[in-house]
């Protein structure tokens, strides 16, 4: 279809489509006025039932699990493939491409930056199901301090750092380790994905049964994602600099 | 003024598909899907707001602490990694085409062969 005659089909679409937003929208509640009851039930109970302060995070790894599992596997297959088509597309190996950052002030303080923003992940990580964070939250925020060391210094230098091999068996190992320990409660004799560890105090770092388990699954999963899908990426632009 | 934060759900999605229809180019294009999809984000939190509320999570503050909807948020969260995951994808795919194809034109592209 030429591009002009796209413009006037698009706009009779559009007005069909904004008749249906607006007719939906009038039908919702007031912004600030929502009263659904699922969110508000949790926020009395999560505390109570499950000890973690961050009723998110208890929904995201407890009583959305099962979800969040779809959301595991999609994240793994889609990053599979992406892997797949990038390596099938690329013939040649990267040649070696002199990219190194030749600032040194530069280079200091971005190699500097790299534990501090790991470090930072980390604790993202660890304190998901406590305070604002998580799995997702944080495994983002490590992966971005490695790639750090490509910014800052060589892409050699990030892929001695972040082996494929290792950064593959880390990617299925995450989505593994979410599944087993939904199938383990399933092995205990109770429902599929069920929170079979004791709940700890209130607000400790051993609170949410599972919960932390799951959390810390999904940030290993997260961050070998991230890595690779850098690693995948890069490895593109070197071969396109090296032609 | 109650409605602004489902207004702007809406524009960005109108914007993300305008986007969409007119892309000359495959990355602008994916982009532009990406516009579209954070209009989610914007309706699901917006939804879940409610006034005077602070966020869901009672570390400091006693139970009973009026706080926003958890489940819209966790929606949310979902919604971006499937957003990154599938923006992935699509670089990829367009990465291929203007290897095999030589450009990156949705236009030009011949029509897909088995």
């Amino acid at each position: 279809m030429s591009p002009r005659a796209r413009i006037p089909l698009f706009l009779v679409s559009l007005a069909g489509l904004a008749a249906l937003l607006g007719f939906g929208v009038a039908g919702l509640p007031a912004f600030g006025d929502y009263h659904g009851p699922y969110g508000l039930v949790l926020n009395q109970v999560v505390l109570g039932e499950r000890h973690t302060t961050n009723v998110v995070a208890a929904v995201v790894f407890d009583y959305r699990g099962f979800d969040t599992l779809g959301e595991e596997l999609m994240l793994f297959a889609a990053v599979a493939a992406t892997a797949l088509i990038l390596r099938e597309a690329r013939e040649e190996e990267a040649r070696q491409v002199l990219d190194a950052v030749r600032s040194e002030p530069v280079r200091l303080a971005g190699l500097s930056a790299v534990p501090v923003v790991v470090l930072l992940g980390l604790f993202v990580v660890a304190f998901g199901y406590l305070t604002p964070g998580g799995g997702f939250q944080g495994g983002t925020v490590v992966a971005l301090g490695l790639l750090l060391v490509y910014l800052a210094a060589e892409h050699r230098a990030y892929r001695r750092l972040t082996p494929t091999a290792v950064v593959d068996v880390f990617e299925g190992g995450g989505a593994a380790a979410f599944v087993g320990l939904a199938l383990g409660a399933l092995a205990g004799g109770l429902a599929f994905q069920e929170n079979f560890l004791p709940l700890g105090k209130i607000g400790a770092l051993t609170s949410g049964g599972s919960i932390p388990l799951l959390n810390w699954a999904t940030a290993i999963e997260v961050t070998a994602a991230f890595l690779l899908l850098f690693g995948e990426f890069l490895e593109e632009v070197m071969v396109e600099r090296g032609r | 003024m109650s409605y602004l934060p489902y207004a702007l759900a809406v524009w960005l999605l109108v914007v993300g598909l305008y986007g969409v229809v007119t892309s000359r180019h495959l990355v602008h294009l994916v982009v532009s899907l990406t516009v579209a999809q954070s209009s989610t984000y914007v309706l699901l939190l917006a939804v879940g707001y409610r006034k005077h509320a602070t966020a869901p999570i009672f570390k400091g503050i006693p139970l009973g602490t009026k706080a926003t909807d958890p489940v819209v948020q966790a929606l949310t969260l979902t919604d971006v990694v499937v957003s990154v995951a599938v923006l992935a994808l699509l670089l990829a795919v367009a990465v291929q085409v203007h290897v095999r194809e030589g450009t990156l034109d949705p236009d030009e592209i011949p029509a897909v062969r088995g």
